[in-house]
């Protein structure tokens, strides 16, 4: 008996000390992650945080670090945003509500539904170059605003769509038996059975999608988002400027009183990041709830 | 049913691109119609009261081109802006090669270039068309900078950058550049092919524009504040880049006068400005499409520009030219 309870004890001490060892590991390998955040955020903040003032978005870009702000560039990301949200939103969940609920499952669409997956891993700056050529040269839209619109939709569509998918596909099978046999049509079905049940995770996507637009610099550098711009875009036509752009300029001059105007631009950058991110959790729980 | 479905959700997409699609030609339409407009009118204004009190005066003028000019053209655009509100300036910064690629395709007014033109490039402006004046704004100088810690170079020959810097470079440690030396690994830095400071200081010292050595011992930088602090944080590092980096970084580099066969000289505003800082100072250009230059605003700000860039330059980082040297250029402006 005793042996027995020995064994059985040195096996138990055994496996605590694996599940204390993996326990101790999983730990670090999230705090890695924690403190480089930390360390990027506290140093920015120290940086960033006695330029942040009204100046920063009221002023537009000067030579002068200490009247020069950012105004120009947050309205120009405001509105690229503005302009992407509807386009992107009505392509994505078009595709997505096809692929899902239209198209026959054959080869074909299984084709199409690998290259969007691949699509939304293709580095920002290919598209970029799409926009390039397609929107600024091909459709004469020149660096302007929706051009730029356009292109960074392009960079979230497949983001979106797979999101949406995946939205659709976890609406159950039974709500859209519930309504067949109701005798709905199929866009009956699909606009007032399964869209409303899967809206919450699509728009959560799409917010997502677009926040991830919003700190993207390389598709913009390559279209010619500029970075001098005094002036406030007044057509969609108009040239433009975002945030990450110009803090790239800030960042890359030789005076360091520009590199602590970065660090406030960052930072709002990084606040409105957090925003667009927090109401798309809200939106998730407000759903979630009533359905 | 399920047909109907389908057809319905094709048209909405298509209809939802093409009311984009039109919304955007209409716009477009619309206000190159406008600035048409106000061009003409500008112009016959301008030149029936030239020097008359400031005219109103309206329009776009698209720059775009050289970092290093940038910072310049950015300060001209934002004191122009005091006095012409209406007029929109937008400076880019694609780079100087790259600038010139969208100056050739006619679609800036004014390309910044911290190289003169290639002659590749005047070619193909030449193919499509373009006309255009060269206008020199300021000079910088390409500075030599090595570690503060680092007590052994005193000065620097071109011959020993050229051996530092060429292909193929034997130089391993500093004892290969110079005897006496320690016989320490050096680490070199240049900033990326991108930048026309690359350009200008490759074919000065190595003979020929894009030739550098590659190997592991050479950093490459898209960054110049990267150079800055790679230089600053090694002690057998080199580096080069342009004057207003290493003035503002002064209390953490140390600048190397180099020495050109007849005279050894460090880079600072005097000699730089007297050209003596030789060969490694180099101009700073714009260039201006002839055919915009017809517009009233652009005619304006290019004069606005020369007069006025001379008290700017130095604010920047830069080196102003000698006043002579603008007025020659204003009155080939005329």
């Amino acid at each position: 008996m005793s042996i027995l309870q020995d064994a059985n004890r040195k096996q138990i001490s055994n496996r605590r000390k694996v599940d204390m060892t993996l326990h101790i590991l999983f730990l670090i390998a999230t705090s890695i992650g924690i403190i480089a955040l930390m360390a990027l955020l506290i140093q920015i903040m120290m940086d960033g945080l006695s330029r942040l003032n009204l100046e920063l978005f009221t002023n537009y870009p000067s030579r002068m670090a200490a009247k020069a702000g950012m105004k120009s560039a947050i309205v120009g990301s405001i509105y690229m945003v503005l302009i992407m949200a509807p386009i992107s939103f009505i392509l994505g969940v078009g595709a997505a509500i096809y692929l899902e609920e239209y198209a026959k499952k054959s080869a074909f669409t299984r084709l199409i539904q690998l290259n969007i997956s691949t699509l939304a891993g293709v580095p920002s700056i290919v598209y970029g170059i799409l926009g390039l050529t397609i929107f600024v040269r091909g459709l004469a839209l020149e660096r302007s605003l929706l051009s730029g619109a356009l292109t960074m939709t392009l960079l979230v569509l497949p983001i979106i769509i797979v999101s949406a998918q995946e939205a659709i596909r976890a609406v159950p099978k039974a709500r859209r038996d519930a309504s067949f046999a109701l005798g709905a049509t199929k866009w009956q079905t699909v606009s007032r059975s399964v869209l409303p049940s899967a809206i919450s995770s699509i728009l959560t996507g799409v917010i997502l999608a677009l926040s991830r637009a919003i700190g993207e610099t390389a598709p913009l550098v390559m279209i010619g988002a500029l970075t001098f711009v005094a002036f406030l875009p007044e057509s969609i036509m108009d040239q433009f400027t975002v945030m990450p752009i110009q803090i790239f300029n800030w960042v890359s001059r030789p005076q360091l009183a520009f590199h602590e105007l970065a660090a406030a631009g960052i930072i709002v950058l990084l606040a409105l990041l957090i925003i667009m991110n927090i109401s798309a959790v809200m939106l998730r729980n407000k759903y979630q709830k009533n359905v | 049913m399920k047909k109907w479905g389908k057809q319905i959700m094709l048209l909405t997409l298509v209809a939802a691109l093409t009311v984009v699609l039109a919304a955007c030609g209409g716009k477009k339409e619309d206000t190159s119609a406008n600035s048409g407009n106000t061009a003409t009118e500008n112009t016959t204004n301008g030149s029936t009261s030239e020097t008359a009190s400031p005219e109103k005066l309206s329009g776009t003028i698209d720059i775009d081109g050289s970092s290093t000019v940038y910072p310049i053209t950015e300060a001209m655009a934002e004191e122009f802006g005091k006095e012409h509100g209406e007029v929109r300036v937008s400076v880019g910064t694609s780079g100087t090669g790259g600038g010139f690629k969208r100056f050739i395709n006619g679609e800036t007014a004014i390309s910044n270039a911290s190289r003169p033109i290639k002659e590749k490039e005047a070619a193909s402006a030449k193919e499509k068309g373009i006309e255009y004046l060269e206008l020199m704004v300021a000079y910088d100088g390409l500075s030599i900078v090595v570690n503060k810690d680092n007590d052994w170079v005193d000065k620097i020959t071109i011959d020993e950058l050229k051996k530092i810097y060429e292909p193929n470079s034997k130089v391993k440690t500093w004892a290969d550049v110079r005897a006496g030396w320690p016989n320490e690994e050096i680490k070199i830095y240049s900033p990326d092919a991108n930048h026309g400071t690359f350009d200008y200081f490759t074919e000065e010292i190595n003979g020929k524009a894009q030739e550098s050595r590659n190997d592991k011992q050479v950093t490459f930088s898209a960054d110049t504040n990267a150079i800055v602090q790679g230089v600053a944080g090694d002690k057998n590092s080199i580096g080069y880049f342009g004057y207003s980096y290493f003035e503002e970084n002064q209390d953490k580099l140390k600048l190397i006068p180099v020495d050109n066969g007849t005279a050894t000289v460090a880079p600072s505003q005097d000699t730089i400005k007297d050209g003596s800082y030789s060969p490694l100072s180099r101009p700073l250009l714009i260039y201006v499409n002839k055919k915009h230059m017809e517009k009233a605003e652009v005619k304006s700000f290019v004069e606005y520009y020369l007069q006025n860039v001379g008290s700017i330059a130095k604010e920047v980082g830069y080196v102003a030219l000698p006043q002579e040297k603008y007025d020659e250029q204003l009155s080939k402006l005329k």
